[in-house]
């Protein structure tokens, strides 16, 4: 999904803020603490996100969109092998 | 080339297949450059594992609401800003 501003919509603008959850908190803080360590770029962050589905995009929340994403480029990094996250959420 | 303050430029209307931060709905506008910003890595291929050097400079490039979207209907001086690195830039004359 690139590109989804200017699309037209009706629906209204939710301007609502919202708490963030412990998750999303920590989501943020590995990615920031990624990006001070050199694994990954806010760049590769975006490209990562952009690799979602439209369906998977529209669904998504912002920081699932951020999760997704890095899932994605630590493990084209090999930093993450495949199914390892899988495995430790499953333990 | 480079851009200075207040000069007239349009984006680029060629299409870029991979991430880049130019937005679809701002290329092949004219608009002027409202801010000479830093040069800044190019995400155009620090996204993909790269080092993203040549650094690319930065504009701050202001657009009229009316030209972004036709049939816009508010005030006629409503304006956009977006940032725009200098390779998607051409000058308007």
């Amino acid at each position: 999904m690139h590109d989804r501003g200017g699309w037209p919509t009706d629906a209204p603008i939710d301007r609502a803020e919202h708490e963030l959850a412990d998750w999303e908190m920590l989501m943020d803080s590995i990615v920031g603490t990624l990006g001070a360590r050199g694994v990954m770029n806010v760049d590769e962050l975006r490209r990562g996100i952009e690799s979602m589905g439209p369906a998977d995009y529209e669904a998504a929340s912002y920081y699932e969109r951020w999760l997704f994403a890095t899932e994605k480029i630590l493990a084209e990094k090999g930093v993450l092998s495949p199914g390892e996250l899988d495995e430790q959420v499953a333990r | 080339m480079s851009f200075a303050h207040g000069e007239k430029v349009r984006i680029a209307p060629r299409p870029h297949e991979g991430h880049h931060r130019t937005p679809a709905y701002l290329k092949g506008k004219a608009g002027t450059i409202e801010r000479v910003h830093d040069r800044f890595l190019n995400p155009e291929t620090h996204a993909y594992g790269k080092d993203g050097r040549p650094e690319q400079r930065l504009y701050l490039v202001g657009f009229a609401l009316h030209d972004v979207w036709p049939g816009y209907g508010g005030p006629r001086d409503d304006r956009l800003f977006a940032d725009v690195f200098e390779h998607w830039l051409e000058p308007e004359s």
